[in-house]
C-alpha cells in the first residue's frame, strides 16, 4: 500500500517536472505554426486555431536565415573540432605527464571557463578589429575555444585518470610509439568521454549569443541566435514572433540529432576486460 | 634471442628512495630468469627499466650486446606480459593478438598465419571474435601471453603473470608456461613474489630484498646453500627453522638440545672466524619421526603444538622449552616481509615436516631426529652463512 503511494507521489513528481521543461518547448512550437495575425490576437492559446508553414517557409525565404544557419553550423564544428582535440590532447598529457605546476594547472584553466563572459567583450572586440579577425568565422572560433577547452579538458583529465596506465606501456611494449599508442588505444577507450564533451561544447557554441551579437557586423559571420535578434515582421507594423519560433524550432533540431546520434556511444564500462575483473 | 646484461644498474627516485641498487645479472641467451622477492624489493622496478619503461638512474642494460638505456621500449624488440594483462578491451582477442604485428608493419598474410599459429598453440581458436570482456581470467592470461609471442620478440619480461589467477588455474598455467619457454627457448625474465613459482620455473633465480640482490644461482643452490638468513627463510615452504646456538668445545648448545659438532662444520667455523654465537638453521623436511627407520643422527623431543596435514605431507609445529624468545636483530635479519613464507622463527618453535603416517597428536611430545650434517650455520651479527669447505 505504501510502495504503491510512493509510486503514484513519485509519478506526479515526474510528470510535474516534464510539463515545467517541456511547456515552453512547445508554446515556441505551438508559436512557430501560427500565422502572424493570430499571434497578434490569440498568441497565448496552446493550440493553433489554423495551421500553417507560413514562418518557416518565409524564414527559409530569406539568405538572412539560410546563412546565419551555414555559419552556426560551420562555426560549431569547427570549434567543436579543434576544442575537443586539443583538449584529449592536453588532458592527457596532464594526467600523464610530471611537471612542476600540474596541480594548478586544471585549477586556472577552469577560472578561465569561470571568467564573466560580459566583461571580455570589449575588449575582444578591439582586440578583433585591431588583428583583423571581426566579423569572421575565425573571429568567433577563438573565443569560443578558449571556452570550451578549460572545460574539456576537466571533463577528460578526470576520465584518463581513471584509465589503466599498463594499457599505455602495453601499447609501447607492443612496438607502439607514444602517439600509435594514444591514437590506437587510449583515445578510442577515452571515446565517451570525448564524445560527452563533444556535445557540450558544440552545444555551447551553437546557442551562444553574446559574442555572437558582439563579434560579427553583417552576415558573413552571424550565427542564428544573433541572426534572429535582427528579424523584423514582414512590415513595420507587424512583430517578428511567428518566425523567431520558426527559427528557434529550427536550431534546436540539429542539437537534439547530435544527442541523439552520439549517446548510444556514452557507453558505461566500455573499459570492461581490460584488466582482471 | 639476446642475453640481457645489468651492469651496476641503479634506480633513485626524484624524492631521493632508491629503488635498486647496484644491480648486476647476466642473463643467458635463452635463460629463464626468475626475480623473486617480498613485495618493494625493487623486482618489478627492475624489469620496467630492462622494457624501457622506467629511466635508469645509473648503470648500464645491454640487450644483445647494444646498450640500451635511451631506447624507447619499442625499439628493445622485446614483450612483456603485465600482471592485469592489459588486454585492449576495445579489440577482439584476433585483433590483441595482431596488434604487435600491426605495428610492426607486418604484410596482411604473414600477420593471419602468425595469428592463427599463435592462437592453436595457445588453444585461442574458438575465441578470436571475441573481446577481453567476455573471456575467463585463464583465458585472458593466455591471449596477454599470445600477444607476447606471437612476433617472436628477442625476450621475454613477465610481471607476475600468474597472480591474477586461482590456485588450481596458476598451476596449470605455471607447467603450460614452462613447456612454452622451453620450445620458444626466447631470453625470459619473470617477477614473482612467490618462492614456489620462482623454484619451479627459473633455470636461474635472482632473491631481492630492499633494492639489493641477496643470492643469484639456481634454484638448488639457493635452496641448499643460501648465502643469508633472508634467504634461507625465503626460500622453502615452510620456512627454514633459525634457532641461535652457541658453540661449546665439540658441540652446538641449541634450543634443540646439544648438537655434536661435526668435522665440517668445525672447519668452517674455525675458518669463518665466527664468534661464540650462531644461528643454525634446519629445513623442516630434514626432520623426521625418530621411530622409523635407524637411529642415527640427532634426536629431539618436542610437544606438538599444531598439526596441519596435506594429505601427501604432515607439518608439525612444536614448541621448544629450552627456546629462548629472538632477539630483535635477529628478527630483522630473517623477517621477509611477507606474510605467506611460513612461520616466523622466533627462537621456539619448530616446523617439521613428516611423513603423513607418524604418530603425532596435537598436545602431546614426540620424538624427531635430524642428521646433523643437515644443519646450515650463519654469522648472527651479518645474517651471512657460514660457508663449508
Amino acid at each position: 500500500m505504501r510502495a504503491a503511494r510512493r509510486t503514484v507521489g513519485w509519478s506526479a513528481a515526474n510528470v510535474l517536472v516534464l510539463l515545467w521543461t517541456l511547456f515552453p518547448v512547445w508554446w515556441i512550437l505551438a508559436l512557430s505554426f501560427k500565422s502572424p495575425a493570430e499571434i497578434g490576437t490569440d498568441g497565448g492559446r496552446l493550440w493553433p486555431r489554423h495551421w500553417t508553414l507560413g514562418n518557416y517557409a518565409g524564414i527559409f525565404r530569406t539568405s538572412e536565415f539560410l546563412h546565419a544557419l551555414l555559419n552556426s553550423i560551420g562555426i560549431a564544428l569547427i570549434a567543436t573540432a579543434i576544442a575537443v582535440s586539443l583538449a584529449t590532447m592536453a588532458a592527457y598529457a596532464i594526467t600523464r605527464l610530471r611537471f612542476p605546476g600540474k596541480r594548478w594547472f586544471i585549477g586556472l584553466s577552469l577560472l578561465v571557463a569561470m571568467f564573466p563572459q560580459i566583461s571580455l567583450v570589449s575588449p575582444l572586440f578591439d582586440i578583433e578589429r585591431g588583428i583583423g579577425i571581426f566579423n569572421t568565422w575565425v573571429g568567433l572560433i577563438v573565443p569560443y575555444m578558449t571556452f570550451s577547452l578549460p572545460l574539456g579538458i576537466y571533463i577528460l583529465s578526470a576520465f584518463f585518470r581513471e584509465m589503466p596506465w599498463e594499457l599505455e606501456k602495453a601499447a609501447q611494449m607492443d612496438g607502439a610509439t607514444p602517439f600509435q599508442a594514444f591514437i590506437r588505444v587510449i583515445a578510442p577507450l577515452a571515446m565517451p568521454a570525448i564524445v560527452t564533451t563533444a556535445i557540450l561544447v558544440f552545444i555551447f557554441c551553437w546557442n551562444d549569443f553574446l559574442f555572437a551579437i558582439s563579434l560579427t557586423s553583417t552576415q558573413r559571420a552571424r550565427t542564428v541566435p544573433a541572426a534572429i535578434a535582427f528579424f523584423t515582421g514582414s512590415s513595420q507594423f507587424q512583430q517578428p514572433i511567428g518566425s523567431i519560433a520558426a527559427a528557434a524550432v529550427v536550431i534546436t533540431i540539429p542539437v537534439v540529432l547530435f544527442v541523439l546520434l552520439f549517446q548510444r556511444r556514452i557507453i558505461s564500462g566500455l573499459t570492461a576486460g581490460a584488466v582482471k575483473g | 634471442m639476446a642475453e640481457i646484461v645489468l651492469d651496476g644498474v641503479t634506480k633513485r627516485y626524484p624524492d631521493g628512495t632508491v629503488a635498486v641498487h647496484e644491480l648486476d645479472l647476466e642473463i643467458a641467451d635463452g635463460e629463464f630468469v626468475i626475480l623473486v622477492g617480498p613485495s618493494g624489493c625493487g623486482k618489478t622496478t627492475t624489469l620496467n627499466m630492462i622494457a624501457g619503461l622506467e629511466d635508469i638512474t645509473q648503470g648500464v642494460v645491454r640487450i644483445g650486446g647494444a646498450v640500451v638505456n635511451d631506447m624507447g621500449p619499442k625499439d628493445r624488440d622485446i614483450a612483456m606480459v603485465f600482471q592485469d594483462y592489459a588486454l585492449y578491451p576495445h579489440m577482439t582477442v584476433r585483433e590483441n593478438l595482431a596488434f604487435p604485428l600491426k605495428m610492426a608493419r607486418t604484410p596482411a598474410d604473414v600477420l593471419r598465419r602468425k595469428v592463427a599459429d599463435v592462437a592453436d598453440t595457445l588453444g585461442l581458436a574458438g575465441m578470436l571474435d571475441r573481446k577481453p570482456a567476455q573471456l575467463s581470467g585463464g583465458q585472458r592470461q593466455r591471449v596477454a601471453m599470445g600477444r607476447a609471442i606471437v612476433r617472436d620478440p628477442r625476450a621475454f619480461l613477465m610481471d607476475e603473470p600468474l597472480s591474477n589467477l586461482d590456485a588450481r588455474l596458476r598451476l596449470e598455467m605455471r607447467t603450460q608456461l614452462s613447456r612454452l619457454q622451453k620450445r620458444l627457448d626466447t631470453t625470459t625474465v619473470y617477477v614473482t613474489h612467490d618462492q614456489t613459482e620462482a623454484m619451479t620455473l627459473g633455470d636461474r633465480v635472482a632473491l631481492l630484498r630492499a633494492g639489493y640482490v641477496q643470492q643469484v644461482g639456481t634454484p638448488r643452490e639457493l635452496y641448499d646453500r643460501p648465502a643469508n638468513l633472508f634467504v634461507a627463510g625465503f626460500i622453502g615452504a615452510p620456512a627454514m627453522n633459525l634457532l641461535p646456538a652457541t658453540v661449546e668445545d665439540d658441540r652446538l648448545r641449541t634450543p634443540l638440545g646439544p648438537v655434536p659438532l661435526i668435522a665440517a662444520h668445525r672447519r668452517a667455523l674455525a675458518a669463518h672466524d665466527a664468534g661464540r654465537e650462531v644461528v643454525v638453521g634446519l629445513r623442516p623436511e630434514a626432520l623426521e619421526h625418530a621411530g622409523a627407520g635407524n637411529d642415527t643422527g640427532v634426536t629431539v623431543t618436542a610437544a606438538v603444538d599444531i598439526i596441519e596435514s596435506t594429505g601427501a605431507d604432515m607439518y608439525a609445529y612444536l614448541f621448544l622449552e629450552d627456546g629462548e624468545p629472538a632477539a630483535s636483530a635477529f628478527m630483522e635479519l630473517t623477517a621477509t616481509d611477507d606474510a605467506g613464507s611460513g612461520g616466523s622463527p622466533d627462537g621456539r618453535q619448530l616446523v617439521a615436516r613428516l611423513d603423513p603416517d607418524t604418530p603425532a597428536r596435537e598436545g602431546e611430545p614426540i620424538e624427531l631426529r635430524f642428521d646433523p650434517r643437515k644443519l646450515h650455520l650463519f654469522d648472527p651479527r651479518t645474517g651471512i652463512r657460514i660457508p663449508m669447505p
